[in-house]
């Protein structure tokens, strides 16, 4: 494991393990990680890291700018590949499979690795439509009455039923932010995929939208492995089970959440949690 | 010419006066400035506005004069007029001197009529505008004074055969009564368009397609100015093409099918003027689906799409206001295209669905009509300016819708470079 | 639950599949075009290069009393049969101006007939079996052959195709450009400093400006009917010439003119105004001194790219009436007169085939000064070319 900040209490954990063990998170892994590192053009981005991800829990990214939480985060679905000039060396594997060989086929990859982005992005569609359009591509739903169901339960299941039940046939774009980032979540869970990555999703949004879609992680990791990256450490505090800490292209702590914010095992992770820089 | 050397002589005694203008100005405020005084302006600047005091009203003068003696038949013989300009100049020198005074605020007094001059240059593109819509209203007003409006409108023979007889006062001698009914002149403008377009949209929107998202940077950059090189053609080189190249080749191929094609048919002008649509459609796509924002298509990648998915589903359906504008401006040009239709399309008025057969269409017929040695006043080349209103009516709205599409799209995504 | 990964890329294939279809399928469409316009520029030159070569024959002339009245009478009557008649026709003259000439004789190489010279092309000519046989015979000994067509050059509009040029047009087009440019240019570029530099944002300014914008979109023909209407008929501007024809294109180049120069001022960063207000510039004065020297390059570029469009434009030229038959070389302003593209046209509709390799000739030449202009804007934009 490439710590090079030394852990100042508590023995060093096993590769890509948290430090703490949150005992009421479920462990079954999602995607391992080993020795992940990434390039764009010359100057290096990600230094080999280590990580497991668990099934059904909420894990944050978090760390200052241009740390490499985000491009990180990009590597689990690979969009990086859209990204020219960029290279990767090392393991991400998922269901037995390293998605980076070119057998792996990134679409199929991002049928079972779902992304909802830092700024809503709802297709210039009916509401009805951004949901449906997936799933009746992935052939997922055959009949027009089950592509009504499935989507009266993705947005039922991101919270947004309620709202815009009477109006299906608006444009997505009509919706208020908070509104339109709860449609692409029921966007991404209505492909049913394994993992969900959440790049920042509630900055570009007001308080109260944010607090709906913390709400909303917390159920939704009931089915889902939900990966977060945030730059509001309250926000990991609350929502996250596991939270890992990176800095400079390497994860510098990987840790319970709960042990992060109130005993982290490094000084560098303390230093930014409490706030002398970042 | 005597006209031609009195207006030399005018202007050469018009630049005499603006440079005792100008002298004399520069001397007066260097002597005023000279004595300590202090002075809002700088001697040149007075210098100038002796100048513009002495040719502006002069000038104002003239050109009023020689307007009243167009327009309104005045009769002022051109030396008076010249000679009193030229008086009026002397009178904006000696007020052009007066106020060279300290507390002249001159440099302000060059920048209100500069400003002036601007808004004039400004004011005539509007006046151009209104020009040709006048120019074709009144003569077209004077067309339907000598046949129906309703006729022109659904009439489906035009023949303006005997008019000009008519014209010369001999109707009575005319076989038969002209007819103008631009239904089949309508009927052909829009044939040859709609194969232009058939032709230009599918290749330029696909074309735009690639470059916008398949194709690398350098084939991008490099591709662009190219096709556009299909834009910069003159028209009548398309014409002569089409007349000469293309019209054989649909003769031959046709004939080899079995049919039997006209060598005026309408396919080899409207595939030619597709071809020089293209880059319209092309750029214009390009542009539009270049500015449809990234989050879009990542947000489609991220869920399993397809890239051909996301561009079919997401990218296109984003960027239609722009293509729809794109194709708007694009039919709207194909309406008004004379060199390709005159060149490769026929004479005759003819109502057929046939794109095999020779038609005709609004703007061949402008142009025959305006070109033969016909009386001005003959219903004929009257209705060469019916035509060109109905041209102008079309052309006008197709291009405001389209300008209204593309500022939609343009307030959608925020987009600033189209 | 989820499905796996191979059930995924199985299910896949087929919109695999559709995506690369389209990729190709856009691909195609863009060498298509690509296509076109490389079988077009083939399809030119194949036609209009012949142009530049002329068949001219080599004959012994002897100026003698009856060749001063029909020029036939110099030659030999079997040759002068596939001598042009342009040049014969010329004989009578050249003896009046030069009395000494008569009684000589000497050997010179004249224009042959355009039939010959489609002979020798190797296209379809009417020349007879006799004449057919003299042209072989001649050529045996070199004294048919084709030179580089210097005619073409130095020459108008001429009824018979061998001794037809361009030159009369090309003045013409270089004086209607002159006039073309000296109107729309200052015009332009003060419509452009106005609406960019000192226009409030009012009613005025927006009608102004979808005006312009609606200008640059209406069709070419029906600025010729305001030339008609307006300057011809109102005015009373000569027919022909090309001060009309130029005025109405100036009238079409404005819109050009006008947008491009307001996208080089609007280039010109605000710091650089800030600062000149900040030293206590006047408005003109930062518009004069600072704004418009840097926005020049921008502004030529795009007069440059205005003035190659008007041109190649034809059919308003057509209207007011520029498709004259002018043999010679115009030397006014007001003189009838034709231009390059008219020409073009004019010879498109003779039916002397020879009318084509000439039509195409023309249309070689155009092309060059268009793509010659193009260059020049192209490399204009590059060496000034700043990056704010």
């Amino acid at each position: 494991m490439n710590m090079q900040a030394a852990p100042r209490h508590g023995k060093t954990p096993a590769v890509g393990q948290p430090h703490t063990r949150n005992e009421e998170a479920c462990h079954d892994l999602s995607v391992r990680v080993r020795d992940l590192s990434l390039w764009y053009g010359q100057s290096q981005a990600l230094k080999g890291l280590d990580i497991d991800i668990f099934e059904k829990n909420v894990t944050a990214l978090i760390g200052p700018s241009g740390c490499g939480k985000s491009t990180f985060l990009r590597c689990l679905n690979r969009m990086n590949d859209l990204i020219p000039g960029v290279r990767i060396a090392g393991l991400v594997e998922m269901d037995g499979h390293d998605v980076n060989t070119a057998k792996m086929d990134e679409v199929a990859l991002r049928r079972r690795v779902g992304m909802v982005f830092q700024k809503p992005n709802p297709f210039p569609k009916s509401i009805y439509e951004n949901i449906a359009y997936a799933p009746r591509m992935h052939d997922l739903v055959g009949r027009k009455a089950e592509q009504d169901e499935l989507v009266e339960r993705a947005l039922r299941d991101a919270g947004l039923w309620e709202e815009v039940k009477d109006k299906l046939q608006q444009p997505g774009t009509s919706l208020s932010g908070g509104q339109q980032q709860r449609l692409c979540i029921a966007r991404a869970i209505a492909v049913q995929p394994d993992v969900i990555l959440m790049d920042e999703p509630t900055s570009a949004l007001d308080p109260i939208s944010t607090a709906t879609i913390e709400d909303l992680m917390d159920k939704l990791k009931q089915q889902f492995t939900i990966v977060t990256v945030t730059h509001n450490m309250q926000q990991a505090a609350r929502v996250a089970d596991y939270t890992a800490f990176f800095h400079l292209g390497e994860i510098i702590e990987y840790n319970d959440t709960k042990t992060m914010f109130s005993n982290p095992a490094t000084k560098k992770a303390e230093d930014y949690i409490t706030g002398r820089y970042g | 010419m005597q006209t031609n050397q009195l207006l030399a002589l005018f202007s050469g005694a018009l630049l005499l006066l603006g440079l005792i203008a100008f002298f004399l100005g520069r001397a007066k405020a260097a002597r005023v400035r000279a004595t300590g005084t202090a002075m809002y302006a700088q001697p040149d600047q007075y210098a100038w506005f002796a100048v513009l005091a002495t040719a502006g009203p002069a000038l104002l003068v003239s050109a009023v004069g020689g307007f009243l003696l167009l327009l309104l038949g005045a009769e002022i013989p051109t030396p008076y007029l010249l000679a009193g300009s030229l008086g009026v100049a002397a009178i904006g020198l000696m007020v052009g001197m007066n106020r060279v005074h300290p507390d002249f605020h001159a440099r302000q007094a060059i920048e209100r009529v500069i400003r002036w001059i601007l808004v004039g240059a400004a004011l005539i593109s509007i006046f151009t505008t209104f020009g040709i819509l006048f120019s074709i209203v009144f003569e077209a007003l004077r067309f339907f004074q000598m046949h129906s409006f309703w006729d022109f409108i659904t009439g489906t023979v035009w023949n303006p055969g005997a008019s000009f007889l008519a014209a010369a006062g001999r109707a009575a001698e005319g076989g038969s009564a002209a007819q103008f009914g631009s239904v089949p002149l309508f009927a052909g403008t829009f044939m040859i368009t709609a194969i232009a377009m058939l032709v230009a949209i599918p290749i330029g929107l696909l074309a735009a397609i690639y470059m916008a998202e398949f194709a690398p940077r350098r084939v991008r950059t490099l591709a662009k100015p190219t096709l556009e090189v299909l834009a910069g053609i003159p028209t009548v080189v398309y014409g002569f093409f089409a007349a000469i190249t293309v019209a054989p080749i649909i003769v031959k191929v046709a004939g080899a099918l079995g049919l039997d094609a006209s060598f005026n048919n309408a396919v080899a002008p409207g595939v030619v003027m597709g071809i020089m649509i293209i880059p319209f459609i092309s750029s214009l796509s390009d542009d539009v689906i270049n500015s449809v924002p990234d989050s879009m298509r990542q947000g489609s990648l991220a869920l399993g799409m397809t890239k051909g998915e996301t561009i079919r589903d997401v990218v296109i359906p984003a960027a239609l206001p722009g293509i729809i504008s794109a194709s708007l401006l694009a039919v709207s040009r194909a309406l008004g295209e004379t060199m390709i239709v005159v060149m490769a399309a026929g004479m005759r008025p003819n109502l057929t669905a046939n794109p095999l057969e020779d038609m005709t269409t609004v703007t061949v017929r402008i142009v025959a009509a305006l070109t033969g040695d016909l009386e001005f006043e003959s219903a004929e080349t009257l209705s060469a300016f019916a035509l060109g209103l109905v041209l102008f009516g079309v052309t006008l709205s197709l291009n405001l819708v389209s300008v209204l599409m593309i500022r939609r799209f343009r307030e959608k995504y925020r987009v600033n470079n189209l | 639950m989820s499905q796996s990964f191979d059930e995924i890329s199985a299910q896949l294939k087929r919109r695999h599949r559709k995506s690369a279809r389209l990729k190709w399928i856009s691909m195609g469409a863009l060498g298509l075009a690509g296509l076109f316009l490389v079988l077009f520029f083939a399809d030119m030159l194949s036609k209009g290069l012949p142009a530049f070569q002329q068949a001219y024959v080599q004959v012994e002339l002897d100026y003698n009393e009856e060749a001063s009245r029909m020029g036939r009478a110099a030659m030999d009557p079997e040759v002068s049969r596939i001598v042009s008649r342009s040049f014969e026709r010329l004989i009578p003259g050249m003896l009046r101006d030069d009395p000494d000439l008569l009684g000589t004789s000497e050997q010179r190489w004249v224009l042959a007939k355009g039939e010959v010279d489609q002979y020798l092309k190797g296209h379809r000519n009417k020349l007879s079996e006799a004449e057919r046989e003299v042209v072989d015979e001649l050529a045996e000994s070199g004294r048919v052959t084709l030179k580089f067509n210097t005619t073409f050059f130095s020459r108008g509009d001429s009824k018979m195709a061998e001794s037809s040029g361009i030159l009369a047009a090309a003045v013409g087009t270089v004086m209607t450009m002159l006039v073309t440019l000296a109107i729309a240019f200052p015009i332009g570029v003060m419509t452009a400093l106005y609406l960019e530099e000192f226009a409030p944002d009012n009613r005025l300014t927006q009608v102004i400006e979808i005006n312009i914008n609606n200008l640059a979109a209406i069709p070419s023909i029906l600025f010729g009917l305001l030339g008609l209407a307006i300057f011809i008929n109102f005015f009373g501007v000569p027919r022909s010439s090309p001060l009309v024809g130029g005025m109405t294109l100036a009238l079409m180049t404005l819109p050009v003119i006008i947008i491009a120069t307001r996208t080089a001022l609007r280039s010109v960063p605000d710091s650089i105004r800030h600062a000149a207000f900040g030293v206590g510039c006047s408005r003109w004065q930062v518009v004069r001194d600072h704004v418009l020297p840097l926005a020049m390059p921008g502004i030529m570029t795009g007069s440059i790219i205005g003035l190659a469009q008007a041109m190649g434009e034809t059919a308003p030229l057509i209207i007011v009436g520029m498709v004259a038959f002018i043999p010679d070389v115009s030397a006014s302003f007001t003189q009838a007169a034709t231009v390059l593209p008219a020409q073009i046209f004019t010879w498109a509709g003779e039916p002397d085939r020879a009318f084509v390799e000439k039509t195409a000739g023309g249309i070689l030449v155009l092309l060059s000064i268009l793509i010659f202009l193009n260059a020049a804007a192209v490399v204009l934009r590059k060496k000034f070319e700043r990056r704010w």
